[in-house]
């Protein structure tokens, strides 16, 4: 009974989140990001000459290299708690997931500290990008012929 | 026009990772992985290289192209010399990715003090 009124009380003084703002903000953060990437595509692209494949490898390293800074001055974590999955989704989510446990875990060292735990939140999508990426390349290699 | 449509197309998969984020109880870690899952998944069929024609840079830089490289280096790998492809090629295409990511990390984690 007391539980459960506790519980009540709880859930009256949540803060609620704004679903459809969070949607709407993660909607344009995240399609300024695809625009951002084309425009460092079509950037590098012009000013070194190279083709689009390329071209896209310096805007990956690019936007690895600003998420990787930004985290490291700070301004990251409040962005992505502003704009929630508009910045985790990108590729600046995986080098800020990379950025902070290594700089989280520094003070413990440089190989227990920041070798061991570097992928501690990476990780994992390394690993599953990998077996399933494996998984269904068996599928295809072998139902569909490569 | 491809401007555009990077917008779109990036913006869509940031909605579908915000609406998993909000109505379930996963992590941020979930998403991401759920995400690449699915890149390799639609890279089976051959569905994500169309993504990348219409959307140029806007395909490439949500995490779902992560996926898509891993296993678009596995088999080109393995079409050339065979089944153990699939394992030689894994990272040749996502290496760069990867590696600058750990550079970076690293060196910057050296210079800088975590903040708050």
């Amino acid at each position: 009974m007391e539980k459960n009124r506790y519980k009540d009380i709880v859930k009256d003084h949540t803060p609620k989140e704004n679903r459809l703002y969070n949607t709407m903000i993660a909607f344009f953060v995240g399609g300024l990001m695809g625009v951002i990437g084309q425009g460092l595509v079509d950037l590098y692209a012009l000013v070194f000459d190279i083709s689009t494949k390329e071209a896209s490898i310096f805007m990956i390293v690019t936007l690895i290299f600003i998420g990787c800074l930004l985290t490291c001055l700070g301004f990251f974590d409040k962005w992505v708690h502003a704009c929630k999955a508009g910045l985790i989704v990108p590729i600046t989510g995986f080098a800020h997931s990379m950025m902070s446990a290594a700089l989280e875990y520094r003070k413990e060292g440089l190989i227990t500290g920041i070798g061991s735990n570097m992928f501690k939140l990476a990780g994992s999508v390394i690993i599953y990008g990998v077996v399933s990426a494996y998984t269904f390349g068996i599928i295809r290699y072998f139902l569909l012929g490569g | 026009m491809i401007y555009l449509n990077a917008f779109i197309f990036c913006g869509i998969v940031c909605v579908i990772g915000q609406i998993i984020l909000d109505n379930t109880k996963l992590t941020p870690g979930h998403v991401t992985a759920l995400l690449v899952v699915v890149g390799s998944f639609l890279d089976t069929f051959s569905i994500y290289d169309k993504f990348i024609i219409w959307a140029g840079g806007g395909a490439m830089v949500p995490i779902t192209s992560f996926g898509h490289l891993l296993i678009h280096g596995a088999l080109d790998t393995a079409n050339d010399i065979g089944f153990m492809g699939l394992m030689v090629g894994m990272f040749d295409l996502t290496a760069s990715g990867i590696t600058s990511a750990i550079i970076f990390s690293f060196f910057l984690s050296l210079i800088f003090k975590p903040k708050s």
